[in-house]
């Protein structure tokens, strides 16, 4: 028989240990691919160590997710206001089994401890906020409108397609999951700039919406420098509106001149702090939806001479 | 190509056996995909595309009305962009070629027609006959014939062989293309003996897939199908056409197959004489690449007709 060996325990982290640098993906069409360009940055914190390996996103990248969220618009489009509402809140339950690793990732970037709870506690909130709008603000908004003639006239809302979202350059999760939900919520697919520099929390909340029921395509998450993609996110036909969230102006013109020659709707959701300031409206739901008025005919009851 | 009453001997002809190495195919196949094709050369390359393609319908619910209004589409494929090709041709059921004919007359646009019992091929040589006279009764230009997958399977060569002859003595002047319906045939010894088969018996085209099943035309097996022209023009000086269909959707993929042919076959290959694709929506998906060269911005499918 052999000789009973004791199995040492070589394994031991050193206090010098090499840090495993996470190479974040992007997300699109439900996939994590990295990005077609083949480059990386690296983001870095207050003392200026390096966060992550985050992928340097394209204009081939954008044009990638432009067609991945194209192709989801349809379906998510017609699922029914109380599915997409279940779908939403499912996101909400899974960002709170995963708030620890959000927790981490805030204070990465540089909150303090209460500060990265409060701001997981609050984004929870916002998706839940939104989820309960689902099926919502339609009676709220739409309307039946007084027409001369023996007709009903309704009004009713109808999401606008895709949508770039240029998504909070101060907030990395709160301010990101309030634009992406108000911007699905109303059945339009989103195709997402993430924080540049605190972009860890926008991919880690892609890996919530990959697991949430999400169909892949709704929600794409690009991440890298809003300098070199404004001009492609705005110009693509194939865009129906940008929501704007960042405080640089010069930017916002050029969207906004771009945004012309398909007349894309531009919205600023641009909010200075967060966590202090009010963001959670069905009006941005409203924002993100165009209007048909239908006309149908009725019978005039009272000439009938019977009433209700 | 082997005269139609010679050729009804299978015996005569020898067919050698050749073996393709699976792994050299696919990654040769897999190389020609990493071309970089920029700015002229690939505006030349995406009209090039546009003019290769048999827009295609061979369903069921193909009624006249849809015919005509594909036929307006392969020859107003985008009028918004100045000086655009035509399509090459438009590929439609035995019954729709009267009506096709009349929607195209003056255009050099031709008309393809599927036969044989397409897409299954299952049926008597008297029926694939009279299919086939029918379609090039009514104008046909091209004949798309299935061959008689079972029968290869069985090792019925001399079966495959002589209906192929049969059906190009019956195709008159029309271009006879012999669909081998890869995705059934199930590895690339047996394409290669199919495409051996086809060129031998008389195919002025040989032809991938029906569009019916999956995987329809692969760059792979592609590749595989070229070589055998290729080889058959070395032995004989005698050109045989290439037409992909299935599942070539988008442009970039469409570009990736012209270099392959350009690499494989020669530039005496690369017009709608002998290359084609068959193809159903790759036309759009070239119009918007096409318009994104014009304009710089990334365009949309809003703007260009559906059909």
């Amino acid at each position: 028989m052999a000789e009973k060996k004791t199995i040492k325990k070589v394994v031991e982290t050193p206090d010098n240990r090499l840090e495993v640098l996470k190479t974040y993906k992007m997300y699109m069409g439900g996939k994590f691919p990295r990005t077609e360009s083949g480059r990386y940055y690296k983001p870095l914190n207050e003392q200026g160590k390096a966060l992550a390996n985050m992928c340097l996103g394209s204009r081939k990248d954008v044009r990638n997710a432009v067609v991945a969220a194209r192709a989801a618009f349809s379906g998510w489009s017609g699922k029914t206001a109380y599915n997409r509402a279940q779908i939403l809140y499912r996101i909400a339950e899974m960002l709170e089994t995963r708030k620890a690793q959000f927790i981490e990732e805030l204070m990465q970037q540089g909150s303090s401890k209460k500060q990265a709870n409060a701001e997981v506690l609050a984004s929870i909130e916002a998706m839940v906020y939104y989820a309960g709008w689902a099926d919502k603000y339609q009676q709220v908004f739409s309307g039946v409108n007084p027409v001369s003639g023996s007709y009903f006239n309704f009004s009713v809302y109808e999401p606008t397609g895709v949508v770039s979202v240029i998504a909070p350059e101060n907030s990395s999760l709160l301010g990101l999951v309030s634009v992406i939900a108000s911007t699905i919520v109303g059945g339009n697919t989103a195709v997402v700039l993430a924080s540049e520099n605190k972009p860890l929390c926008s991919i880690t909340f892609a890996e919530v919406l990959a697991t949430s029921d999400v169909p892949g395509g709704v929600v794409n998450v690009i991440t890298g420098k809003l300098k070199e993609l404004a001009e492609y996110m705005a110009s693509h036909m194939d865009v129906n509106a940008i929501v704007y969230a960042r405080a640089d102006k010069k930017i916002e013109d050029q969207i906004e001149s771009l945004s012309v020659k398909n007349l894309k709707r531009v919205h600023n959701f641009f909010v200075s702090d967060w966590m202090r300031e009010a963001h959670l409206s069905p009006y941005r739901i409203i924002d993100l939806q165009e209007v048909k008025t239908t006309w149908h005919p009725i019978e005039v009851i009272g000439a009938s001479g019977s009433g209700y | 190509m082997t005269q139609p009453h010679e050729a009804l001997n299978f015996a005569t002809v020898k067919i050698k056996n050749i073996s393709i190495d699976q792994t050299a195919v696919v990654e040769k196949a897999a190389r020609f995909q990493k071309r970089s094709i920029k700015k002229e050369s690939k505006v030349w390359g995406l009209k090039l595309a546009l003019n290769m393609i048999d827009l295609t319908t061979l369903e069921g619910k193909d009624t006249p009305a849809k015919v005509k209004q594909m036929c307006y589409k392969a020859q107003h494929l985008h009028d918004a962009y100045p000086d655009l090709p035509t399509v090459a041709a438009v590929c439609v059921y035995p019954s729709m070629v009267g009506f096709a004919k009349n929607e195209v007359k003056g255009t050099n646009i031709k008309v393809a027609s599927v036969s044989t019992a397409f897409p299954a091929g299952q049926a008597p040589m008297s029926v694939k006959l009279d299919d086939t006279k029918f379609a090039v009764d009514q104008g046909a230009d091209e004949i798309d014939m299935v061959i008689s997958r079972g029968k290869f399977l069985q090792g019925e060569y001399n079966y495959v062989y002589d209906e192929i002859a049969k059906i190009k003595e019956a195709c008159g002047k029309a271009r006879l293309k012999v669909i081998l319906e890869t995705g059934e045939l199930g590895t690339f010894d047996k394409v290669r003996k199919a495409s051996d088969i086809a060129i031998q018996a008389g195919a002025d085209f040989i032809k991938t897939s029906t569009g019916k099943i999956k995987p329809a035309a692969t760059m792979p097996v592609t590749l595989v199908m070229l070589e055998a022209i290729r080889d058959h023009y070395y032995a004989t000086g005698k050109m045989v056409g290439m037409k992909p269909a299935g599942g070539i959707s988008n442009a970039k993929l469409a570009l990736q197959y012209l270099v392959m042919l350009n690499e494989t076959l020669g530039a005496d290959w690369m017009n709608n004489k002998w290359f084609r694709f068959g193809a159903s929506s790759l036309a759009n998906d070239v119009i918007l690449q096409l318009e994104k060269q014009r304009s710089g911005v990334y365009g949309s499918k809003d703007y260009i007709s559906i059909d």
